[in-house]
């Protein structure tokens, strides 16, 4: 009865394939209707100028609805992540423009600073066991308030440091193929993408983050710290917060204090389109991209059929609710 | 009783059947006005399935039910309710946030016009039931301040105000002291004196001679028979709850001689859970751990494993001193606990079989830079599926998928391969089938050959009986004594024990 070997499929990587796999393909063949509605509706859509500049647009909010995947993995939630983009923005600022630092170092204390942050979060939710939801609503407001606090509720530009707009706007794939001039932006979400994958299905770290959302008190009761390894996720995914601080920043060519709000809910819903379980224990980072790209690509093509701003938002929302319903109407099926 | 004795309720030849289980077989019951009638019998013997039947929550497949004469088939709680059949759950279900009056009516608050709410009648209403059952209460205290004895109290008047004639009390002792319980059992009197039937469901001998007119035992889904409370002696009542023989086949209990004592636990308590507790388990030896519900086994075996904080107590593993503060310190100390909740306590049931078995010992197979060898924990996972006959399709398999016993086996992969040597388990076959059971009984008996301490919580007396080297026995968290296992130990050994509330309870249990 015993029948260990007749079925070991080697799974490629354990985060990105099975769970969500049905949502991810419904999300994929959404994204995949989309693209040919627009471009049928309209001739503009399809060139490759129009691409690349959905994929532009989805850089920052993708490299953030990574951040948001992880912890929501965990079962938790971070509100925090849009306000803390732009104070991790903010102090490569102070570190590039008011400190007069290389470039790199500017890029490392973004980096830093949120992962930083995340540590305060995760010591917030995992040591003083304060709600994920409270917790990272503290945590959006203080970052908010640090932010136009630290910059004197001024733009902090980046004239002085030559270069820093290429982060983003560059193009390095595009020096070699001039065909595909992709934005180094782009270039950098899909290594996140890739780095977190690897993390979340080859890692320590990656398997205590869907065991943590599955069920972390059978965790803590297997002898693991789990209070540590919660902080490590919140820190890493601040971490990766500071990246999309980069980003925006060198996309602006500035970092704006008063920007970032609200930012969180499109990666949140970004990660909820691509099949990431909010209850948590499931979820993969290919989902959150295609969820992320069906943000971008709805928002660009409505605009593209001239469809006034205000209608897209509302499209986005009942996006959304569609998107969750056929989720939970398909788990409700399969039992 | 009374002289003019009313039967409340007769139930006669009642059937219950579930999928697979016959619940209730032929079982009778009566009641009548002004008497408390204790119904007793061993965990899933039937009682509340009974009981259920009457408050309308079951229906019952077969039999008769009168109501005062009338034959009634209550569909829905409510319905008994309007039959004037309260019942008060062993679990208090009132809501902490509300006042006492708005728990007493809630569903039925008395309203103004344009359905406003009229507190002012709510509250005169509530204090009218608190004058009739002489009880001092603010009707507007909220419920979540009082004590629990205060919201048993709240229960009860909640369910008088249905005008109920009958009420059901499930273990209403189970969380009071010893003043508590007296203050229930004036009310309790008070209410027989105005002809108030009780049903009184309690494992406490001793409270039985103290409130009960008759005692109904059942056993297996069966009427043993009734007896007059105060005639009956306490051991001729356990032996109706105990009955059958069970040890099919004799343990032999191993002479273990005088191997490693490898588990020393002593003076261990918490709060009010745990008092004093002190044991030891040698190297290869089951020791049994008996008890009624809320014995504080399972409150003993958390404190031990370091899953809640202890206030006073040293353990000793393999006779060192060992300092345990978190499950983490005793996985360490080669401590593994296989909790009575695997879903909620020991598996995460979305993951798969592997990484379940590999969940305490991740370390193992990590790399440099905290990368994970998938391989080896298959290669692992896979001897351990082989090892302990794991039936599952694959080591990729979700563990939600697997059946019971194999879940159950997960969890011990789980603590093998993290090389625990003490294990502690807590009711290791709840929700197992039969067959898978046995199974689990001669995969411990393997451990405690290899060598391994198991120490076997279970409120399951044949289980018990057929593991245990050793039995401990406990009672409101003390440990009331330690048995011999095998055929010197009765189930009635271990029930005097289990039932040994205080000291005077023992003069009554064991001068018969």
């Amino acid at each position: 009865m015993t029948t260990a070997t007749d079925i070991d499929k080697k799974k490629p990587l354990a985060g990105l394939s099975e769970s969500g796999a049905y949502q991810k393909l419904l999300a994929f063949a959404s994204l995949i209707a989309l693209l040919i509605g627009f471009s049928i509706a309209s001739p503009n859509f399809m060139q490759t100028s129009n691409m690349i500049a959905i994929l532009q647009a989805t850089s920052v909010n993708g490299v953030l609805a990574v951040a948001a995947t992880l912890i929501i993995i965990t079962g938790g939630i971070d509100l925090s992540l849009g306000t803390m983009m732009t104070f991790c923005a903010v102090i490569a600022g102070v570190v590039l423009t008011y400190l007069g630092m290389p470039l790199l170092l500017g890029v490392a204390a973004a980096i830093g600073a949120g992962a930083l942050c995340g540590l305060c979060s995760g010591t917030f939710v995992a040591k003083m066991k304060i709600p994920p939801f409270i917790a990272t609503l503290g945590m959006m407001l203080i970052l908010k308030g640090l932010s136009l606090v630290i910059s004197g509720t001024r733009p902090i530009y980046f004239n002085d440091t030559p270069g820093f707009d290429q982060i983003s706007r560059g193009s390095l794939i595009g020096e070699v193929f001039p065909a595909l001039p992709i934005p180094n932006g782009v270039l950098i979400l899909f290594l996140v993408a890739i780095a977190a994958s690897y993390i979340l299905g080859r890692t320590v770290l990656g398997r205590y983050t869907f065991a943590l959302g599955s069920n972390e008190e059978a965790v803590r009761l297997s002898g693991v710290n789990t209070d540590l390894w919660k902080m490590r996720i919140y820190a890493l995914a601040g971490a990766i917060c500071g990246i999309a601080g980069i980003l925006i920043a060198s996309r602006l060519n500035s970092a704006q204090p008063a920007l970032g709000l609200g930012y969180e809910l499109e990666a949140i819903a970004a990660v909820v389109i691509g099949g990431t379980s909010l209850s948590g224990g499931r979820g993969t980072i290919l989902g959150t991209l295609i969820g992320a790209l069906i943000m971008a690509v709805l928002t660009n093509g409505l605009r593209v059929l001239s469809v006034a701003q205000e209608w897209q938002t509302v499209v986005t929302g009942a996006i959304i609710i569609l998107a969750v319903y056929a989720d939970m109407a398909r788990r409700k099926k399969s039992g | 009783m009374g002289e003019e004795m009313a039967k409340l309720v007769d139930m006669t030849g009642i059937d219950k059947h579930f999928p697979g289980v016959h619940a209730l077989k032929s079982v009778q019951f009566d009641l009548y006005s002004g008497e408390v009638h204790a119904l007793m019998g061993e965990n899933g013997a039937g009682k509340s399935t009974l009981m259920k039947v009457l408050s309308g929550i079951y229906q019952r497949d077969g039999g008769s039910l009168k109501i005062e004469g009338r034959t009634a088939s209550p569909q829905t709680p409510r319905e008994a309710q309007d039959l004037g059949i309260g019942i008060i759950h062993q679990e208090l279900s009132l809501m902490n946030d509300l006042t006492v009056a708005q728990n007493i009516f809630i569903g039925r608050e008395p309203r103004k016009r344009f359905g406003r709410l009229d507190d002012v009648a709510l509250n005169a209403r509530t204090a009218e039931i608190f004058e009739s059952m002489n009880l001092t209460l603010d009707p507007k205290a909220l419920v979540g301040s009082l004590t629990i004895a205060k919201q048993q109290m709240v229960e009860i008047a909640k369910a008088l105000s249905y005008r109920s004639k009958v009420l059901i009390m499930d273990e209403p002792t189970a969380a009071l002291n010893d003043v508590e319980i007296a203050e229930l059992f004036v009310i309790i009197r008070r209410l027989k004196d105005e002809g108030v039937g009780i049903v009184y469901i309690s494992h406490k001998m001793d409270e039985l001679k103290q409130i009960a007119d008759r005692v109904t035992v059942m056993r297996d889904g069966e009427y043993v028979g009734t007896v007059d409370a105060a005639d009956t002696p306490i051991s001729q009542i356990i032996a109706m709850m105990v009955g059958r023989e069970v040890n099919e086949e004799p343990l032999e209990v191993p002479d273990l001689g005088d191997a490693e004592i490898s588990l020393q636990v002593s003076g261990l308590s918490r709060s009010k859970d745990i008092h004093d507790v002190s044991f030891s388990v040698q190297k290869g030896e089951i020791l049994g751990f008996a008890g009624l519900m809320g014995a504080g086994r399972t409150e003993v075996a958390r404190a031990i494993f370091g899953a809640d904080p202890k206030d006073s107590g040293d353990i000793r593993v393999h006779g060192k001193p060992t300092s345990i503060k978190s499950p983490k310190d005793a996985v360490r100390a080669g401590i593994g606990y296989l909790s009575e909740d695997r879903k909620h306590f020991g598996l995460a049931t979305g993951m798969n079989v592997r990484d379940n078995i590999a969940l305490a010992s991740m370390d193992l197979f990590t790399g440099s830079g905290g990368i994970l060898n998938d391989g080896e924990i298959g290669t692992a996972a896979k001897s351990f599926i082989h090892q302990l006959g794991i039936r599952t399709p694959s080591d990729v398999q979700e563990v939600r998928l697997l059946s019971g016993g194999n879940q159950q086996k997960v969890v011990i992969a789980k603590w093998l391969l993290r090389d625990c040597d003490i294990l502690i388990f807590d009711e290791p076959t709840r929700g197992i089938d039969v067959g898978a059971k046995s199974e689990i009984y001669k995969l411990l008996e393997e451990l405690a050959g290899q060598g391994k301490t198991i120490i076997v919580i279970s409120s399951e007396l044949p289980e018990i009986m057929r593991l245990s080297h050793r039995i401990a026995v406990m009672c409101e968290g003390r440990l009331t004594g330690i048995l011999p296992g095998g055929k010197d130990t009765t189930q009635e050994d271990i029930m005097h024990l289990a039932t040994q509330r205080t000291a005077a309870m023992q003069v009554t249990g064991t001068a018969q």
